[in-house]
């Protein structure tokens, strides 16, 4: 492949440590888990939206073959961290997170009502499909548009004056209707899903002394061990939670779902390690989702393109158990500077399960709206749309009134063109044709917020002079075992295949979960604290043997030997440092975490994203042809993977756009799009290749690594390009995603 | 999946029997529809027969036909030279095709009797008369974006699928016909008349007898072997199945068209045959503005409901495209 400058130079990138056991299967995710004495849970789910269970017919299932048990909210031991169900039982209450096999009422349609326990996962499969439930159904409300009626402020933003998703208004809320250059529009994303290749899994293990040790698909550790800990009463060492690797999740398994908590109760009754996987179609109703949410826009800016006004309204759909919350309208008040910016933020509960944070969340909802209402009034103005938003730079935080702790997203933005030749732009759409396609061109700018949460890792130096660096952070593909390796094998001087870093075990030092791209700025800064406080001890023992390593004096690191200064070429190696002073191993732990600069500092990372399209005239079918994308991200620890973490996310942006569509029947309440034939996400051949830049440069007022989050960036803001992008292919502005062919015929 | 028992067979005489004596049995080849089937409870034979052992994988060339046995792979026949180099239609159909891994496992006789793809008749939980006969068709009044336009004139549909086969849209096309094993020896179908465009028994996609077994298709040769276009529409560019596709084959001489074949996938219950189309374009020049009248002269007769309606449109223009490539006109 062609190397590409900069994201690509030939750096010393580190490949993933842990390539190897992935592709040759060695690695074990969380269903491979071959615990003796292993039965296997199959949920049964509603098929209903809204109602009650009048009664189960279970005499065909329990006669089944292989079946050890089938539990329902009618037989299911009480799960010792909830409340005993009301007498008579009532509705759960707003707020209040689902809890299956508790009361006999249906929130959702493919709600679990039922779990057999069965000697192998083919025999519990038939006899689920042999339960039978009589259901008293009620009327149910599904259909977004029909309830949109019903929208208001979320009761955590009423109870909270200083919730962040109260409404916002700077300048004059009525600025908009006085400027020269106005455009109002409406915004449609609909459900979207996660759906990572592998479907959600655990075992779950309840031994003797009520310890539990869970082998579970998750993104953090730390918090399952904490929640079921909670659930089932138990001292939180007395639960484990093993999860060294997960074959993507993009915020499926930030929190703890039902099947969880069915899957350790299993466990707990049957007294056998019990496994659940997933069906594909039970994926679409148990681990949450990106909600749909419908947004209004009204932008106005004067003749010479300056905003004047924005107005950002959005409406999520939630569940009617619990409310879902995302940043959708916020990242309106940052990204550009404008006098006067109003935004509002709204909830509609449905009778569908509870929504999560899907990679980018809110962010990436709101960015496809802004940046399409963007490139509206751009064209409104005649102007280029890239020109458009240098002309509204926000030179400092606009909404906090603060100074950027680093922002180079104007460098973004021209190496982005000048990689992409932005400049072959016309302004008027169908302007350009190629092999009979219509080729069109689009843009978008990108940001998210910095998030850092207290870290903390351990680092052990071994006789051998390995090394082992320790943090229950988790990999759900980023490549986290690689950028932690590296930083550590940069701060120790030392050749990183004697470094092993282990994650992913609840019993490691403390890490906060993998979501919202905080994974390097904390966990990152917690190793590299770690193994500067290993490097200080072990220059001190080396001071100790002799005086070129005392301290005050220039001693370095390199090639795992201690040297006097950098010319210095007689090193003393950590194994001997250690030998000479009868140590089996050293070790240092600490915690990194914010300060003081949280409040001096705006902190965000910024993007841009760059599309060409292809659209053929006669079927509407779009192709991504090209795609270069450009992001401030900091100092960049490990190009190789951070280039992925880049692509999967323009992969993302791409089927958002394009083709990921979970789509209900509203006369069931249930989705029709519940396999991997009906939900279309990207295939290769519907990727181009992908350039990626970095500006790189470290943000030294963020943490002592100076880099900021990646993950989420890469896709905020792809799927606004790749629409922007159509309009200028085809003239034809589409606000509801995803384009397929039908939306341009 | 409910428990079933397994039969392997040596012989296609061996195997018509076996499923005479087992009313509830099914043939299964590559399995690449049928294991789905089963294991989302669509279907639940007592036994399976397994007929990847009989002597059915042929390519053959006799007299004018190109042979091809029931259980040649998707991927085998596509890039079979006698098949590229008399039939290229058909190659092409079957490379539009699910994926390369699919196309693997996948069969001929498997992809004529593939089921629909219809998301209601993969759901046991919602009503569906092709799965459950009298339970009520969902996709009517329901999502039915990917549904059926053209229907049997004489019948109200009590099933509006569409066929998902790609390969048999080009067959449709061409002269070809089914050979077909049973219980009281051999017959020939013509593929126009071996799936039901009636949804009277929306139970049944074909007119294959219980326990017939598909043993070979034999496709006509033809001089389309220069003018051919197998034109796909999709929501993503690989491996989902077409919303509407159109095979288009054309003789031409001294600047005219004199033979035209057109057929039509997700259009219909089965792949839809143009035959005013191609009685149109014969003797004609070819020209867009001919394309596209041709076209649109069938879309008269379609009937689409609430999601579908992008379909007429979609149809009559996807014709014009693949008409000009086969043409070789821009
Ligand atoms: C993900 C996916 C995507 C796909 N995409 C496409 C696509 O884009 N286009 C397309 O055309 N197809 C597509 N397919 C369908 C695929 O082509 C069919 O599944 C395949 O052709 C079936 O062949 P098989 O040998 O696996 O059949 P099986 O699954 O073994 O059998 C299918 C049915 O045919 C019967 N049968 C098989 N052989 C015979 C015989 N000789 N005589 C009588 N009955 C027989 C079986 O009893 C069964 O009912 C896709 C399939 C999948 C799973
Ligand atoms: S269209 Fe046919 S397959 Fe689909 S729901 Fe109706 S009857 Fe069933």
């Amino acid at each position: 492949m062609k190397k590409q400058t900069p994201d690509n130079p030939a750096d010393n990138s580190l490949s993933r440590v842990d390539g190897h056991v992935k592709v040759t299967g060695a690695a074990t995710y969380s269903a491979e888990y071959a615990v003796p004495g292993l039965v296997h849970a199959v949920l049964v789910t509603s098929t209903i939206a809204r109602g009650s269970i009048k009664a189960f017919d279970l005499q065909e299932a329990e006669t089944a073959p292989g079946v050890l048990a089938i539990i329902t909210h009618l037989n299911a031991q009480p799960v010792p961290g909830w409340p005993a169900p009301k007498q008579p039982a009532e509705r759960a209450p707003a707020g209040t997170a689902f809890r299956v096999f508790y009361d006999p009422f249906i929130y959702f349609d493919g709600q679990p009502v039922a779990m057999i326990v069965a000697d192998t996962r083919e025999r519990a499969l038939h006899a689920a499909s042999l339960v039978r439930v009589t259901y008293q159904q009620e009327p149910h409300q599904t259909h977004f548009e029909k309830n949109i009626g019903k929208a208001a402020i979320p009761l955590n933003v009423q109870r909270s004056k200083n919730s962040p998703f109260q409404d916002y208004t700077r300048g004059n809320a009525g600025a908009w209707a006085q400027a020269e250059i106005r455009i109002e529009a409406e915004y449609t994303i609909p459900t979207q899903h996660h759906q990572p290749l592998e479907p959600h899994a655990i075992v779950a293990v309840w031994e003797a002394g009520d310890k539990l040790t869970v082998y579970d698909k998750n993104q953090g550790v730390k918090s399952a061990q904490g929640q079921l800990a909670q659930a089932f009463k138990l001292p939180r060492e007395h639960v484990q939670v093993v999860s060294p690797y997960i074959g993507g999740a993009f915020g499926s398994g930030i929190r703890v779902w039902p099947h969880t908590v069915a899957a350790v109760m299993a466990a707990k009754q049957v007294r056998r390690p019990v496994k659940l996987v997933l069906g594909r179609e039970q994926m679409f109703t148990s681990v949450g989702y990106r909600p749909y949410t419908v947004q209004k826009i009204s932008l106005g800016a004067g003749k010479n393109g300056q905003l004047q006004a924005i107005v950002h309204e959005g409406v999520g759909q939630t569940s009617m158990y619990e409310e879902h919350l995302e940043r959708t309208v916020q990242g309106t008040r940052t990204i550009y500077a404008c006098p006067n910016v109003t935004t509002r933020y709204r909830l509609l509960p449905l009778d569908v399960n509870t929504p999560t944070w899907m990679r980018g969340p809110g962010d990436a909802t709101g960015m496809f709206a802004l940046e399409s209402a963007m490139d509206e009034l751009a064209f409104a103005l005649q102007m280029d749309p890239l020109e458009f938003r240098l002309k509204n730079y926000a030179e400092s935080d606009p909404e906090r009134n603060l100074p950027w702790s680093a922002k180079a997203l104007r460098e973004c933005y021209a190496l982005g063109a000048e990689k992409f030749r932005w400049e072959n732009r016309q302004m008027q759409p169908r302007a350009v044709s190629r092999n009979g396609m219509l080729v069109g061109y689009g843009m978008a700018s990108s940001l998210y917020g910095f998030h850092r949460h207290p870290s903390k890792a351990r680092a052990v130096l071994r006789a051998d002079g390995s090394v082992t660096v320790q943090s229950a952070t988790m990999d759900i593909g980023p490549g986290t075992g690689t950028a932690m390796t590296r930083i550590a094998a940069g701060v120790l001087g030392m050749n990183a295949k004697k470094i092993r870093f282990e994650l992913g075990h609840s019993a490691l030092p403390d890490a906060p979960g993998q979501n919202g791209s905080s994974t390097i700025p904390s966990v990152g800064s917690a190793v590299y604290v770690a193994c500067e406080s290993l490097k200080g001890k072990l220059l001190a023992l080396a001071g100790e043997m002799d005086e070129r390593f005392k301290a005050g004096r220039q001693a370095v690191v390199r090639d795992g030997q201690v040297f006097g200064s950098d010319e210095d070429k007689d090193g003393l190696s950590f194994a001997d440092i250690l030998k000479h002073h009868h140590l089996n191993e050293l070790e240092a732990a600490e915690e990194s975490k914010s300060g003081a600069e949280r409040d001096q500092y705006s902190m965000y990372s910024f993007g841009c994203h760059f599309v060409e399209v292809q659209v053929h005239p006669l079927t509407g079918e779009v192709r991504v042809t090209r795609v270069v994308t450009c992001a401030d991200v900091g100092a960049i620890i490990n190009h190789k993977t951070a280039r992925s973490q880049s692509i999967g996310g323009v992969v993302g942006g791409i089927g958002m756009a394009l083709m990921e569509h979970s789509e209900m029947d509203h006369r069931f309440g249930r989705y029709v799009t519940s396999d991997f034939a009906g939900y279309h996400i990207p295939v290769h051949a519907d990727i181009p290749a992908i350039e990626v830049y970095y500006i790189d440069k470290p943000d030294v007022h963020v943490n002592p690594i100076g880099s900021k989050g990646l993950g989420e960036i890469a896709i905020v803001g792809v799927a606004g390009a790749v629409a922007n992008a159509v309009f200028n292919a085809t003239g034809r502005r589409i606000r509801t995603l995803p384009i397929t062919p039908d939306k341009l015929i | 999946m409910r428990p079933f028992q397994y039969l392997r067979p040596k012989t296609v005489g061996e195997a018509v029997t076996m499923a005479a004596d087992h009313p509830d049995a099914q043939y299964i080849a590559g399995g690449t529809n049928l294991i789905d089937l089963m294991k989302r409870g669509i279907t639940s034979p007592s036994t399976l027969i397994d007929i990847n052992h009989l002597p059915l994988k042929k390519i053959e060339h006799r007299y004018d036909r190109t042979r091809i046995g029931a259980l040649a792979l998707n991927s085998d026949v596509a890039q079979h030279k006698l098949v590229t180099r008399r039939q290229p239609l058909l190659a092409e159909a079957l490379l539009a095709g699910a994926s390369g891994q699919i196309r693997n496992m996948a069969t001929v006789g498997g992809n004529l009797l593939q089921r629909t793809r219809c998301s209601y008749f993969y759901d046991v939980a919602m009503p569906c008369n092709k799965r459950n006969p009298g339970s009520g068709c969902s996709a009517e009044g329901g999502i039915n974006r990917t549904h059926a336009i053209f229907f049997n004139a004489n019948e109200k549909p009590s099933c509006i699928a569409v066929h998902a086969s790609d390969m048999c849209v080009a067959l449709t096309a061409l002269d070809t016909d089914v050979v077909i094993a049973g219980p009281n020896g051999e017959r020939t179908l013509p593929f126009k008349d071996f799936h039901r465009l009636s949804t009277q028994q929306p139970e049944l996609d074909t007119y294959l007898a219980p326990g017939e077994l598909v043993t070979a298709i034999e496709v006509q040769d033809n001089a389309f072997t220069e003018h051919h276009h197998y034109l796909k529409v999709r929501d993503r560019a690989s491996y989902a199945f077409a919303l509407v596709a159109v095979a288009a084959a054309l003789q031409m001489d001294g600047g005219k068209i004199w033979e035209a074949r057109v057929a039509l996938g997700g259009v219909a219950h089965k792949p839809w045959r143009y035959w005013a189309v191609e009685l149109m374009l014969r003797g004609n020049a070819p020209s867009e503005k001919l394309f596209r009248e041709v076209a649109e002269h069938e879309m008269r007769s379609a009937k689409a409901g609430e999601y579908n309606a992008y379909k007429i449109n979609l149809t009559a223009n996807a014709m014009v495209a693949a008409l000009k490539t086969a043409a070789g006109i821009s």
